[in-house]
């Protein structure tokens, strides 16, 4: 299992994913600059962690999305590359295009740090198989622009396609239907605004995003 | 050649730091402000070759998020 964290000058919790990701595969993943062309061949997850890329300029994620590196991820998620966006990495997908919608600043304008109650929406996804349907698990988020927000049209189609993964139990920063995770078409491109690279040991408060790894990495036991 | 770019949030999108800068005005004393709406301003120094196409391209691709924001150009 090869699997990549995409690094960005920004980047804050590149190295959480990063544990996240050899804890689950037993493997170091590839750290890939942002002015990497290429992703390292037979890459088989990629990772777009946290943080404050490019120093949120512009808007969150808009720098990130269009960086070199984010064409060979375009590539990547076209040919079904799993990708998973935590938090920035969510902004600069939607940026990038990649999802729907975008990422505004929290309702209350106040940066949200703390661990929220979530609704698994989908446990059908390649991400997510390792929920029950409507599970409810506890992730640690940490962010200023998670409202999310897409037009009617948009949130009623995804919402019908099974593509909203998580929902927040309860309003956290504003988001459209309290939507806190969206799937691609496809379903192999997942954005999300809580940090499930933030609970998978139980030192650190909570395990649930474990599985989350385990699925979307195929060691589900 | 200077060109301005104005970048406001489309109509019907909350915006919550425009709602701040209401209450902040309202707490100041001012009355009679119905409604604040925050954008962004931005300033090109192009050359003169730069077409109005090439300028929209900008504004489509990275100065605006079109699914939140709408862009205005003005050569000045």
């Amino acid at each position: 299992m090869k699997t990549a964290v995409i690094v960005f000058p920004g980047s804050n919790c590149d190295r959480d994913m990063a544990v996240a990701l050899r804890t689950v595969t037993g493997r170091a993943p590839a750290m890939v600059w942002h002015r990497d062309t290429a992703l390292p061949e037979g890459i088989d997850f990629i990772a777009l962690p946290g943080g404050f890329s490019y120093g949120d300029y512009l808007r969150s994620g808009a720098m990130a999305a269009r960086s070199p590196i984010l064409a060979a991820v375009t590539d990547a998620a076209a040919r079904g590359v799993p990708v998973l966006g935590v938090c920035n990495g969510f902004q600069v997908l939607t940026e990038a295009q990649l999802l729907p919608g975008a990422l505004m600043r929290n309702a209350g304008l106040n940066f949200v740090c703390r661990t929220v109650p979530l609704t698994v929406a989908n446990s059908q996804s390649l991400f997510t198989a390792g929920y029950k349907a409507d599970e409810a698990i506890d992730i640690p988020v940490a962010h200023h622009d998670g409202n999310y927000f897409a037009d009617a049209a948009t949130l009623d189609r995804i919402e019908g396609e099974g593509r909203v993964a998580f929902r927040y139990a309860d309003s956290v920063n504003g988001s459209a239907r309290n939507i806190a995770g969206v799937l691609n078409d496809a379903g192999n491109v997942l954005g999300m605004m809580p940090h499930p690279e933030r609970a998978i040991d139980r030192a650190h408060g909570g395990t649930d995003g474990l599985r989350l790894f385990e699925a979307a990495l195929g060691v589900l036991a | 050649m200077k060109v301005q770019v104005y970048v406001t949030l489309k109509p019907g999108v909350l915006d919550p730091q425009g709602k701040a800068i209401h209450h902040a005005l309202e707490g100041l004393g001012f009355a009679g402000v119905d409604d604040v709406r925050a954008g962004r301003f931005i300033e090109l120094e192009v050359a003169d070759s730069v077409s109005d196409a090439d300028l929209d391209a900008m504004c489509a691709k990275l100065l605006a998020n079109t699914v939140i924001e709408n862009y205005r150009i003005q050569r000045a």
